[in-house]
């Protein structure tokens, strides 16, 4: 590989990173409380309101059942008014997280479903408020399973952040199309397919750790 | 409803309330769907006394309990929780009350992710005191329940009578005035259980806390309940102090839920009883208190000249009071001697039954 194809890869795999990241920041921080409304609104829950959760259901599998590619395109004007253009890394980190958001909100909102309805009543027996039972009891207790599903969000975003190279956003999938498959360097898409392993494999075992650090159930 | 009180009952239609009434139920009712879960329940929990309710499990305990700190709410009726009214208090109102009443779970509800003392000390977190004094209560409260050593242990790395030991620290937290324990014994073994029981009666008399339990095992009632309600179908059927219950039970419902604790005829001779006309005749006889305490079956034996035998039986001790159940074969079945017998036991305030008569002595 020539020392300019390799500097090509060097930029590829940060604007893959920086996608990653930013996309997954984003979704955790709208997906979580997401998750959260999307728990304590259904039947039974802690502000019960079947209203505004078949609202909110309808609305994320609205986008869940968008295929990314064509939202990336649908997105275009809502991007250029949010980054200013439509085109390039920062413009694709919009599409990716309006993607990741609904995505993620689904996988928190399982764990959180699974934490045991006794401790929301013994948290309410003891006073507590909804704040106190989502801060002491539904967050902490679902936590194993909320890092792991951002884990996966994370992974699911580095194969997501391939398609954006459609609207310029560079990255490793981009690289591996245009000069991997168009111009036959096969030895550009041995690397970025060697470069995806490690980060998949580098997250994944990252958030293993993590969830194991914070499992307490035994 | 049948009232055990052995003092003069008010001619009343609803319980008075008092000072020393930390919960009075006026009324109370719910159901769920067609089935009514309570159908209307009256009952008073005094100050320091512990009230036992049993019933077989879906007689609408569990509702009952949950009614009296808002986790359920009546349909109608009244909840007067230290004189106030609470059913129809909204979730904020409810929620500084609640910190006023311990509750201590089947499955010991603690939370997985916090540490012991975290977990005991999050009744004063909600309360919003500060870290110093939230660690100082718990290390108190865990060297009340004898688990100082685990202050900073898991809950998944504790035993089941060591979870209940940490709920019950918990509970006790913010001082409560009224602790409500739902069915707190049903899920550990009966060691377990019997240490369990003995705490709470040690909380009870040291701190003079008011607690209300409710238990589908006789055995929960008998060892620590000063006054025990059975509870069947969501009505109270029986009320009393314990000793009063256990000695004289009026209800169907409660003679089967002390049947797994009162002496019954062994089933080999009860295979054997006939209706009418053998040798022996099998007499239960209940006696409690007085009766219990006195020299029955020596003066039995003075009184009426003849034999008797004792088969079965025993005297058991509930709030100090002595209570027994004696099985006695008595020769023949007709007037004579037996009729002597039976005049001799009732005149010294024992119940007795005749429960048949078999062919040849055991």
């Amino acid at each position: 590989m020539s020392p300019i194809l390799f500097e090509l890869l060097l930029r590829s795999i940060w604007e893959t990173v920086l996608m990653t990241a930013a996309s997954g920041l984003i979704s955790l921080v709208f997906g979580l409380p997401l998750g959260l409304a999307l728990v304590a609104t259904d039947r039974g829950g802690i502000a019960e309101s079947l209203w505004v959760n078949r609202a909110l259901g309808a609305v994320i599998n609205g986008f869940r059942s968008v295929p990314f590619i064509i939202l990336l395109v649908a997105l275009i004007p809502v991007t250029r008014l949010i980054v200013g253009t439509s085109i390039g890394t920062w413009a694709a980190i919009v599409p990716l997280s309006i993607a990741a958001t609904p995505y993620y909100a689904r996988i928190a909102e399982v764990s959180l479903r699974e934490v045991d309805h006794g401790l929301i009543e013994a948290a309410r027996a003891m006073g507590g408020n909804r704040w106190t039972i989502i801060r002491e009891v539904l967050v902490p207790e679902a936590l194993p399973g909320i890092v792991a599903g951002f884990t996966v969000t994370l992974v699911t975003l580095i194969g997501a952040s391939a398609m954006a190279g459609a609207i310029g956003a560079g990255g490793l999938g981009d690289l591996a199309i245009r000069y991997g498959y168009q111009r036959f360097e096969t030895s550009v898409m041995i690397a970025v397919v060697i470069v995806l392993i490690i980060l998949v494999c580098g997250i994944q075992w990252a958030g293993d750790r993590l969830v194991a650090r914070l499992d307490r159930r035994g | 409803m049948n009232q055990h009180f052995t003092a003069p009952a008010e001619a009343t239609d609803q319980p008075r309330a008092t000072p020393q009434d930390v919960v009075r139920l006026v009324d109370l009712k719910r159901r769920f769907g067609a089935t009514p879960a309570l159908d209307g329940v009256s009952l008073t929990v005094r100050k320091g006394e512990i009230l036992g309710i049993i019933g077989r499990s879906g007689a609408g305990k569990s509702t009952l309990i949950r009614c009296l700190n808002g986790l359920e709410r009546p349909d109608s009726g009244e909840v007067f929780i230290e004189g106030r009214e609470i059913s129809r208090l909204g979730e904020r109102d409810l929620q500084p009350l609640r910190r006023r009443i311990g509750m201590i779970f089947q499955h010991f509800n603690l939370l997985s992710a916090k540490t012991v003392e975290d977990n005991v000390a999050l009744p004063l977190k909600i309360e919003g005191r500060p870290k110093a004094e939230r660690l100082q209560r718990a290390a108190e409260l865990l060297d009340l329940v004898g688990l100082s050593e685990k202050a900073k242990a898991y809950p998944a790395s504790l035993s089941g009578g060591q979870k209940q030991r940490v709920g019950i620290a918990r509970a006790l937290a913010a001082r409560p005035a009224l602790l409500l324990s739902d069915e707190a014994t049903s899920a550990l073994d009966p060691e377990t259980t019997r240490s369990i029981l003995a705490l709470l009666k040690d909380i009870n008399r040291q701190l003079g806390l008011t607690i209300l339990l409710i238990t589908h095992e006789m055995e929960v009632i008998r060892s620590i309940a000063d006054r025990v309600a059975v509870i069947d179908a969501g009505r109270i059927v029986e009320e009393g102090p314990a000793w009063s219950v256990f000695a004289e039970p009026r209800s169907d419902i409660t003679r089967s839920l002390l049947g797994a604790i009162r002496p019954q005829l062994p089933a080999e001779l009860a295979g054997r009883l006939l209706p009418s006309a053998g040798t022996e005749t099998i007499l239960r006889v209940d006696v409690a208190g007085e009766a219990a305490r006195g020299p029955l079956l020596s003066d039995l034996a003075a009184a009426v000249p003849g034999p008797f035998r004792l088969v079965h039986g025993g005297i058991d001790h509930i709030q100090q009071q002595p209570v027994g159940t004696l099985f006695l074969a008595v020769p023949g079945s007709e007037a004579g001697h037996l009729a002597d017998v039976i005049t001799f036991l009732k005149a010294r305030q024992a119940r007795v039954e005749v429960l048949g008569h078999v062919a040849n002595s055991v």
